[in-house]
């Protein structure tokens, strides 16, 4: 035993440390692996020990290896046992191992839960930060929702550095756990205006980050962040905030043009480049999103494309790559700027940097033109010559062709230039993009029909020439051409002048190396062709011509009949047969041209990519149906071997008697076309009825295309598309001398032609008549076909679960009991948003949890769902007024903004901005107070109508636009079925007033907690002068009792937490306990406040009477009918109703007039009829059926308590009389 | 966001790999060993961004990087982040570790890798940058080491691990495995990069 611990602590001298550990691996070169494995076997033993130093170490190395590859999951406990060392040099260790290797799989980290919220309530701070710093690379979605509450508190640290690495790490909370994101979001936002910049930056980053993937949520944060970016000076926040900028603009423009001038003098202003680019790149986006309508934006695209080629001229690689993005992202919106650069893009093709390389090829694409398009393929001809490596190459490929065949083949002036561009790019070694090539041969030659006949000799050059393309290598892309050119060549034989020499080319025996799939189009085309000589032969007479060439395949077909590739041999066996079968009859002397070219008749019309998909389903059919009833089990048995045998058969016959009657070849067309169906390259025939194949080729419909005799129509050789640019130079040349010539003769005649072919081109067009007349068919789209709908967004996306709407107040259900504590902050900062006065502590969040397992036990999971939804609809409103006070006011305590902020402008619209929106408040409130005293008595005014004018109002006061005319209303989600516009409504009402202020208020149940309510009071400075240490004061009843601080007595007064400057308005909310809800209730108050102005201060009171109704006990709770009605049956509920009448308004409006003013929701509506739904916070079921009849309205109630009902019943009496 | 940083050498031996999102072992390796491919096949004077597309995430995401002497540092980034701004940021890290370690060179990075990924963890924290003032991490590096310190000479029982780890053992066992250049060849100056106060005017402390 004693041994033991000598033989252990001797172990621990020589255990290795990390040094040792790299040093080994260094020193064993060789078996290295091996020397590993030792390794990790005694760091088994070193975690097996109880000392933690020992395991700390092992721990560290472990993170060593990991980084090399090993797996070090299995440690996963140790790591924890490291991670909750009490000193903080293991601590950290463990935590950087955690991050290393803990993920969402690692089972243990469950385990970690507790030692995470004890490290970040450490009163060491770096406890505190090596524990953040770790979650943040391995949170999970439970972790999250466990210490999103810890973090939350943290974000209010008193040490910046915890502080920022709280804001920080909330960005990961919200990801994992979405419900944090609105409950925290107020406070991350408080910390934008954090004294500490790093705070700040933090702050900026993640609401950046989040903005980034929903920007609309975030656009009430515009102001403020117009505000940030004209105040700071940090670079990293700036950029931040610019960027965030550019994802808000497209959503509104009107902040775009806010945006463009202050951000214009930062262009010219700063000196750092990343500044100077984010600059340029916003206003891109703001340009882009204006589009139009901005009178004098053509000067700030001549200073981003400007800027931009200063970037690109700089011999700076990294700023030089940087403009060339930018300038792509301009050239969408106005090329023309970029194009008068293309000078400098041509020249960037030659930098050495490929990077750069890529991106001015980009640029290329958009800035082609009828003019120069031969010009620009010709330079990327050249440096796809030079190009060394092949995925350069492979782009240039590909671009090249992009930039061709964009919008329709819109700038090919001449298509034998394209077609001898795609020739000479079929000389390319070891492309991956011979398919590409491929497709755009068979696209051109088959809608370009006047090109045909010049494809098909070049495709003839091809397969002539076909060793050199396929010589190389199997591997080798650039075959995938001999595909396209074997089609062509077969499909438009006719074409065709050596079609024997093809022919043979085709039949060589080194054909067989190629690829399965380009063999089987050769087995097919070289019948047609044989089909096209075999009636060229009979016409001209040549009968043993005719034999020979028939002899000829009947030779070297066998060879494809011995293809290892099933297509190739089914086809090549099926041919060879029907060849013979030929031969036989042409020994006989019969003519059989005719039927073997009938074999390959009709036209071939590309059709669309998504015609398919496109076709309407005829009325009356169901796909889905079946067509006969499907056989049972027993039946089906029986038959099935029955059916096979016959089939069998039928086809055993077939094969003894080739005979080429009508039903066989009716049957090989229909093979051939499902062939061609399947066939990828192929172009499917058209679906339309009138293109059978029996219909000849309607020609004289398609307007046949006169070849300039400028242009050779042979090219010897492979063809050199240099010369077409020469030629074409000339065409133009002639062109302009021609048509001046006609101008000067005002002929008309031939140019009339030109026209009719070519409504395409203008005459503005540059001026440049295609060489052809290009008759570019249409892709064929069915008739009448359905409107697509593509745009499905990915359903993972992790970031959708963040598109959450902040501008939202906080559901109850949502809050965390972390806002409780902020009062004394709110007091010292009065321009912070939400200034509530809930002493709460740490009940809140008992009873939530408490809460949320009650609702988790019920289990009726939608139900649950459902409810929470409508509460957070339900709590909106308070939050939404918030955000409103918070737009609306003004800092009291900040020195003007003008003497903050350097560039003058902005922050003059900044100014002007808040003081519209002082004016609009004001507004708002005068409608508020009319409304208050049209309802001389309480009159429970509510809700959603309010907050959208409200949130409307905000957005208008951003730009500016103040005395709006009313927004048509939006309809009140709940209950509401139909659309129909309802007028506003409004929650709050009077509470008090004098020449000083004004209180109104509103009144909302809590539904964490049975007996509060929360009282939201809005008070208004009506004064020139300051008022100061306001304190509400109320003489609590029996029943109702505001909540005060701990240690106050019930005669002290709550100070309101702000101070009020001259024409200000702010909200606080107080809560109230209650024991008894089944009664209204009144309680009589008094503010006292200090009003100060020039003069010096006065102290001053008002008195009020808060009036609690009984459906501010209620909170608007959903139900489904199947629950209602069990509700209705239980039958302890008590029952009362009362009739009102003279209602003039619609059913559903009154029905949004109960919902929100008396907080119900509807469960189901029949007609002028509706049943409705309650609960009060101390959970009394309130049921409600409403009818409406003439001009009156009954509504039977039921309820738990009689007195409540009653009582409710009598409020919404009082409400409805009104209407 | 930054997805992943990474630092290796010009043999592609990885010095210090950090991952914003989780990889499996064999994919970081698969990663870093792409990377390396991409970044040293690039002349010096090039760009310093890359499109790294397929390696992690997607289209959406640029590798930034640059050379010192022997190592690579490779920022794996999305569209978020500012592309001068993290080149900048970079050369924040270096001079970090440059303060930290006195004169910096590729031998530090190998034997305290740890001390690396705690510099790094002052720097950038989940993906997002959290502290881009050379001095504050500095200063917060220090703090966190003195408080180790003070731990290793509170307790007999860690002293004998953590006195090594504080020694610079490679001193006096001059390491000679031909492979790397052990020469304490200096992280900096490296001429261009140095000099290239590059994007950001307002110097570190931003």
């Amino acid at each position: 035993m004693a041994l033991k611990m000598v033989k252990g602590s001797i172990d621990r001298m020589f255990d290795k440390n990390l040094q040792d550990l790299v040093r080994g691996i260094r020193n064993h070169k060789e078996d290295e692996a091996k020397y590993i494995s030792q390794c990790i076997d005694e760091i088994k033993q070193e975690l097996k020990q109880d000392n933690i130093a020992v395991k700390a170490n092992a721990v560290c190395k472990l993170t060593y290896l990991q980084m090399l590859g090993y797996d070090i999951s299995w440690a996963a406990f140790n790591i924890i046992e490291v991670m909750s060392a009490s000193k903080f040099t293991f601590k950290r260790i463990g935590y950087l191992a955690a991050s290393q290797c803990f993920h969402e799989g690692t089972d243990v980290i469950m385990l970690t839960t507790n030692q995470i919220r004890k490290d970040l309530s450490s009163p060491n701070q770096y406890d505190t930060g090596v524990a953040l710093t770790g979650l943040s690379c391995f949170v999970t979605p439970d972790l999250a929702r466990d210490l999103a509450n810890d973090i939350m508190t943290l974000m209010s640290h008193t040490k910046p550095y915890i502080r920022k690495k709280a804001v920080l790490i909330m960005y990961k909370v919200f990801l994992k756990y979405p419900e944090s994101l609105r409950p925290a979001f107020p406070r991350l936002k408080e910390k934008l205006e954090d004294p500490d910049p790093g705070v700040q930056s933090a702050a900026v980053n993640v609401i950046c980050e989040l903005a980034r993937r929903n920007p609309k949520n975030y656009l009430s944060l515009a102001p403020l962040f117009f505000k940030l970016m004209t105040s700071s000076t940090n670079n990293w926040v700036l950029i931040k905030i610019i960027k965030l900028f550019g994802a808000l603009t497209p959503l509104e423009p009107r902040l775009g043009k806010k945006l463009i001038e202050p951000l214009t003098n930062l262009i010219h202003s700063t000196s750092a480049m990343s500044l100077l680019y984010e600059c340029v790149n916003t206003v891109i986006a703001v340009l882009i999103s204006l589009s139009s309508g901005m009178p004098n934006h053509s000067a700030s695209i001549q200073l981003c494309v400007q800027k931009l080629r200063i970037l690109i001229e700089d011999s700076d690689q990294n700023l030089k790559y940087l403009g060339l993005l930018a300038m792509s992202k301009i050239l969408k919106t106005h090329p023309k700027s970029v194009q008068s650069h293309k000078d400098l893009i041509l020249q960037c093709l030659d930098d050495k940097d490929e990077s750069i390389r890529l991106r001015a090829l980009d640029l290329l694409y958009g800035m082609v033109s009828k003019k120069n398009l031969m010009e620009i393929v010709k330079k990327l001809m050249i440096h796809v010559d030079k190009a060394e490596g092949t995925t350069y190459r492979d782009e240039l490929l590909t671009k090249i062709i992009d930039i061709c065949s964009q919008s329709n083949y819109q700038y090919i002036t001449n298509f034998e230039w394209y077609i001898s561009i795609l020739v000479e790019l079929t000389r390319l070694e070891g492309t991956r993009h011979g398919h590409l090539i491929a497709a755009q041969m068979l696209d051109v030659a088959i809608r370009v029909k006047a090109i045909r006949k010049f494809a098909v000799s070049q495709m003839a050059m091809l397969l002539d020439n076909a060793h050199l393309i396929a010589s190389n290598t199997q591997r080798n892309g650039i075959c995938e051409v001999l595909y396209a050119a074997a089609w062509i060549c077969g499909e438009f034989s006719e074409h065709l002048e050596e079609a024997n020499q093809t022919l043979e080319a085709m039949l060589r025996p080194k054909v067989t190396t190629l690829p399965g799939h380009i063999q089987a189009v050769y087995v097919q085309n070289m019948v047609k062709l044989y089909a096209s000589i075999l009636q060229q032969k009979e016409q001209a007479g040549e009968k043993e011509a005719a034999q020979e060439i028939t002899q000829l395949m009947i030779e070297r077909l066998p060879q494809f009949v011995q293809s290892a590739d099933l297509e190739v041999q089914e086809r090549a066996s099926c041919i060879l047969q029907l060849i013979k079968y030929i031969q036989k009859l042409q020994v006989k002397e019969v003519p059989v041209a005719e039927e073997v070219i009938a074999l390959f008749a009709g036209e071939l019309n590309p059709v669309a990519p998504k015609a398919q998909k496109k076709v309407p389903v005829p009325e009356g059919l169901d796909l889905d149906a079946w067509i006969n009833e499907p056989p049972s089990d027993s039946e089906s048995e029986d038959e099935k071997p029955k059916t096979i045998f016959h089939e069998e058969e039928q086809r055993h016959s077939r094969h003894r008697q080739p005979e080429i009657d009508e039903e066989e070849l009716a049957r090989r067309r229909e093979a051939r076309k499902q062939e061609q169906a399947n066939n990828p390259f192929y172009i499917k025939s058209s679906p339309s009825p009138q293109k059978r194949y029996q219909d000849t080729p309607g020609v004289e419909h398609i307007p046949v295309v006169q070849i300039d005799l400028s242009v050779p129509l042979k090219v010897p050789g492979m063809p050199m598309s240099d010369q077409y640019v020469k030629l074409e130079e000339e065409r133009r040349h002639k062109q302009k001398l021609e048509k001046d010539k006609k101008k000067k003769k005002q002929k008309k005649e031939k140019r009339g032609k030109h026209h009719r072919h070519n409504s395409l081109h203008t005459e503005s067009e540059e001026d440049i008549a295609p060489a052809h007349h290009v008759d570019i068919i249409t892709e064929e789209m069915p008739e009448n076909a359905l409107p697509s709908d593509e745009d499905d967004k990915d359903p993972n996306d992790p970031y959708k679960a963040l598109d959450i709407d902040l501008d939202k107040p906080l559901a109850d259900s949502e809050k965390l009991p972390v806002q409780r504590h902020r009062n004394v902050e709110t007091l010292k900062s009065p321009d912070s948003e939400v200034p509530l006065v809930e002493k709460k502590s740490k009940k809140p969040k008992k009873k939530e949890k408490k809460h949320k397992d009650k609702e988790r036990d019920k289990g009726k999971k939608k139900e649950k769902e459902k409810k929470v939804v409508e509460e957070e609809e339900e709590e909106e409103e308070k939050k939404g007024e918030d955000l409103d006070f918070w737009l609306s006011t003004a800092p009291p305590t900040a020195p003007t903004p003008q003497a903050q902020s350097e560039p003058g402008t902005g922050t003059a619209v900044v100014a002007e901005s808040q003081e519209v929106k002082k004016e609009e408040r004001e507004e708002q409130d005068e409608e508020e107070e009319d409304e208050g005293k049209k309802s001389s008595k309480h009159k429970k005014k509510k809700h959603k109508k309010e907050k959208e004018e409200k949130s409307k109002d905000k957005k208008k006061s951003k730009k500016k636009s103040h005395h709006s005319e009313e927004e048509p209303p939006v309809s009140v989600q709940n209950g509401t079925l139909e659309d129909e516009p309802l007028p506003p409504m409004s929650s709050y009402r009077l509470l008090a007033e004098n020449p000083y202020i004004k209180m109104t208020y509103d009144i909302q149940g809590n539904l964490q907690n049975d007996s509060q309510v929360t009282v939201s009071v809005i008070f208004e400075n009506k004064s020139t002068s300051f008022l100061k240490s306001m304190e509400l004061n109320v003489l609590d009843s029996l029943n109702t009792k505001m909540l005060r601080p701990e240690g106050s007595s019930v005669h002290d007064g709550i100070p309101v937490p702000f101070q009020l400057p001259p024409g200000i308005s702010n909200e606080a909310q107080f809560v109230f306990t209650l024991q008894s809800i089944v009664m209204a209730q009144k309680l009589k108050g008094t503010l006292s406040f200090i009003v100060k102005n020039d003069e010096g201060s006065t102290h001053e009171k008002l008195d009020f009477k808060l009036h609690f109704s009984c459906a501010s006990y209620l909170i608007t709770t959903p139900c489904y009918s199947d629950a209602f009605a069990k509700l209705l049956e239980s039958g302890d509920l008590h029952m009362s109703s009362i009739k009102v009448d003279g209602i003039s308004i619609s059913f559903q409006h009154l029905l949004a007039k109960i919902c929100f003013h008396h907080h119900f929701s509807v469960v189901e509506r029949v007609d002028s009829c509706a049943s409705m739904y309650s609960r009060s916070i101390q959970g009394h079921h309130v049921c409600l059926l409403v009818k409406k009849g003439e001009n009156s309205v009954s509504i039977d109630g039921k309820c738990n308590d009689s007195t409540l009902l009653s009582n409710l019943l009598d409020e919404m009496k009082e409400t409805l009389s009104k209407c | 966001m930054i997805k992943a940083i990474l630092i290796f050498n010009n043999h592609g031996k990885p010095r210090l790999s950090k991952f914003y999102q989780r990889y499996s072992e064999d994919t970081q390796q698969q990663i870093i060993r792409e990377t390396f491919h991409l970044v040293s096949k690039r002349d010096e004077n090039v760009c310093n961004f890359l499109e790294g597309g397929l390696l992690i995430g997607g289209s959406d995401n640029k590798l930034i990087y640059r050379h010192y002497a022997t190592l690579y540092f490779v920022f794996c980034v999305d569209s978020s982040e500012s592309e001068l701004g993290i080149l900048d940021l970079i050369q924040v890290f270096v001079e970090t570790l440059d303060k930290c370690f006195e004169n910096v060179c590729e031998l530090d990075l190998i034997f305290h890798v740890d001390k690396v990924h705690n510099i790094l963890a002052e720097m950038v924290m989940g993906g997002m940058v959290l502290e881009t003032n050379m001095n504050e991490i500095v200063t917060q590096i220090d703090a966190q080491n003195k408080l180790e310190k003070s731990e290793a000479l509170s307790s007999h029982d860690s002293l004998s691990a953590m006195s090594r780890s504080w020694s610079y053992p490679y001193l006096s066992n001059p390491d000679t495995t031909g492979s790397l250049n052990l020469k304490r060849t200096h992280l900096f100056p490296v001429g261009k990069n140095k000099a290239k106060d590059a994007a950001l005017s307002t110097p570190p402390q931003l």
